[in-house]
């Protein structure tokens, strides 16, 4: 709590002084609004429900796009952290790939697609399979061989050694590279909207900033960072794989 | 010597019923190119026979462990053939069980006791109202009743060897395959698991493979005791224990035939 109090002293000076001083006119810049106005405007949103709304559409898009990218990167993880020859195979073809920045696919996605959740999802998923499938190929080459022999002695079949054996196996570290493609998810969800998708948080705050509502804008920056703060918060605590494998490790 | 020993352990005895397993001119060896080539076990030739507790001793990094992982499946020959009641191992099967010597590897951290045991149970696809008499069963019968719901890591190895024992027996296999399973444990685990061990396939007349580097404890469980010599491993001898059953740790121990017994396979090991 102490730890707390002394933490927000800056931002409460910072916020007060930014009140004060555009008062009494000493700020005039445009894309400045004053700190009251903000959370005015924040409180207006968030009744009439078009900040929820959008938080919504860019949560579904980012979600979506992020649970395409587990599947995918969870079971060709699996295939290739167990196949040295297929990994080595398939290696390079991962590395051309990835450093592509997912947002340069933006163009051809809408080409494909259109606008709407498909596009945008699509290019979540491309940037968030990455780190999943880096870490699961590790995370299922690190597992104790002994225990895929037992699997091998039950006679298995792959399934069953995936959903029994390797991932909960694999679990703790696949975990990290969900959490790390999480962020990843919410942060490209938002950047496709600001470029170009029509559609959610990103959107809002375009439109905020083109009608000259820097209030608006402000307070919906001022909302990604409760977002971002409270799903960060969530992820440490219970991580997205728990939910997902918590059946599998009875 | 070799002759002598195929004749000894393939002999037409066997040959007049099936034998349980048997290894055919088995070799092996590691390394594709010449130089690195390295031969582990040549020319094995054994038969294991229906219902018998066979031990297999030998130095250490003799191939014991390599041997009985070609019985399993889990290694196959690089010339020879491993058979299993006749057909062919082409790789691992439910009905060869086999229990590692590094209990601790072996077993799903992640679940409890009962769950480890169930493993196998689940592994054939049977309902989990089906499951639950079958582990209680092999819980109490294994003596781990109070652990079903521990977890291996919060149990001391010669109780984590029991619950691989367990899940073996929840298998329902035809032979047991035990790879120097007690090796690991403080004397008296060790001779409290010897004994329950010989209960067990006494009760059920399971064939059992058993890999040891302890002699005593090789006589003291076989049937018959199979000598391994050191790089590349060959059968060097097989002995037929003519020890009374049941078996007492005491009076076994100190029969003269035992320690004859011990005296002829020491003398074996030590000239190889």
């Amino acid at each position: 709590m102490k730890r707390i109090l002394i933490g927000s002293i800056l931002p409460a000076l910072f916020i007060a002084s930014w009140e004060i001083s555009s008062r009494t006119g000493l700020l005039t810049l445009e894309s400045l609004s004053r700190p009251s106005d903000i959370l005015r405007a924040g409180i207006a949103g968030l009744a009439d429900g078009s900040i929820l709304v959008a938080t919504g559409q860019t949560f579904e898009t980012a979600l979506f796009g992020l649970a395409v990218a587990a599947v995918a990167g969870i079971i060709a993880g699996a295939v290739l952290g167990l196949s040295p020859v297929l990994e080595r195979v398939v290696d390079p073809t991962i590395e051309a790939l990835r450093p592509i920045p997912a947002v340069a696919f933006i163009p051809l996605a809408l080409m494909m697609f259109g606008f709407g959740i498909s596009m945008e999802a699509t290019i979540v998923a491309y940037a968030c399979v990455w780190p999943i499938l880096i870490v699961t190929i590790s995370a299922v080459k690190a597992i104790e061989p002994r225990l895929l022999e037992v699997a091998d002695t039950l006679e298995m079949n792959f399934v069953e050694r995936l959903r029994k054996i390797i991932l909960p196996a694999a679990f703790v570290r696949i975990n990290v590279g969900l959490r790390v493609a999480t962020g990843i998810a919410l942060v490209v969800a938002v950047t496709v909207e600001i470029v170009l998708n029509p559609r959610g948080l990103g959107y809002s705050l375009m439109l905020a900033q083109q009608s000259l509502r820097v209030d608006i804008m402000y307070a919906q920056l001022l909302w990604l960072c409760v977002i971002g703060y409270v799903l960060n918060a969530l992820l440490r605590n219970i991580g997205p794989a728990s939910i997902v494998l918590s059946r599998a490790g009875r | 010597m070799q002759v002598k020993a195929k004749q000894t352990v393939g002999g037409g005895k066997a040959a007049a019923t099936t034998p349980g397993m048997s290894m055919y001119q088995v070799s092996l060896s590691y390394g594709a190119s010449s130089p690195e080539r390295r031969l582990i076990l040549e020319n094995i030739t054994l038969d294991v026979r229906e219902g018998e507790f066979l031990c297999i001793v030998g130095p250490s990094g003799s191939g014991k462990t390599t041997l009985l992982r070609m019985l399993s499946g889990l290694v196959k020959p690089t010339t020879g053939e491993v058979r299993f009641r006749g057909q062919v191992v082409s790789g691992p099967s439910r009905e060869r069980a086999i229990i590692f010597q590094d209990y601790s590897k072996a077993l799903l951290p992640w679940r409890t006791v009962a769950g480890n045991i169930a493993l196998s149970l689940e592994a054939e696809g049977m309902r989990p109202a089906d499951q639950q008499p079958i582990v209680a069963a092999l819980l109490s019968k294994m003596g781990i009743v109070r652990a079903a719901n521990q977890f291996p890591g919060q149990l001391s190895g010669g109780m984590q060897q029991r619950v691989q024992i367990a899940r073996c027996l929840a298998q329902r296999p035809k032979i047991l395959l035990m790879d120097e399973p007690f090796g690991a444990l403080d004397a008296m685990t060790r001779q409290a698991l010897q004994d329950e061990i010989l209960i067990l396939s006494g009760e059920q007349r399971m064939t059992v493979v058993f890999i040891t580097h302890d002699l005593e404890e090789a006589i003291y469980l076989g049937d018959r005791v199979v000598v391994l010599g050191d790089t590349p491993a060959r059968i060097i001898e097989t002995i037929d224990v003519d020890l009374p059953r049941p078996r007492d740790q005491l009076t076994t121990r100190e029969d003269p035939r035992f320690l004859a017994h011990r005296h002829r396979l020491f003398g074996l090991l030590r000239r190889h």
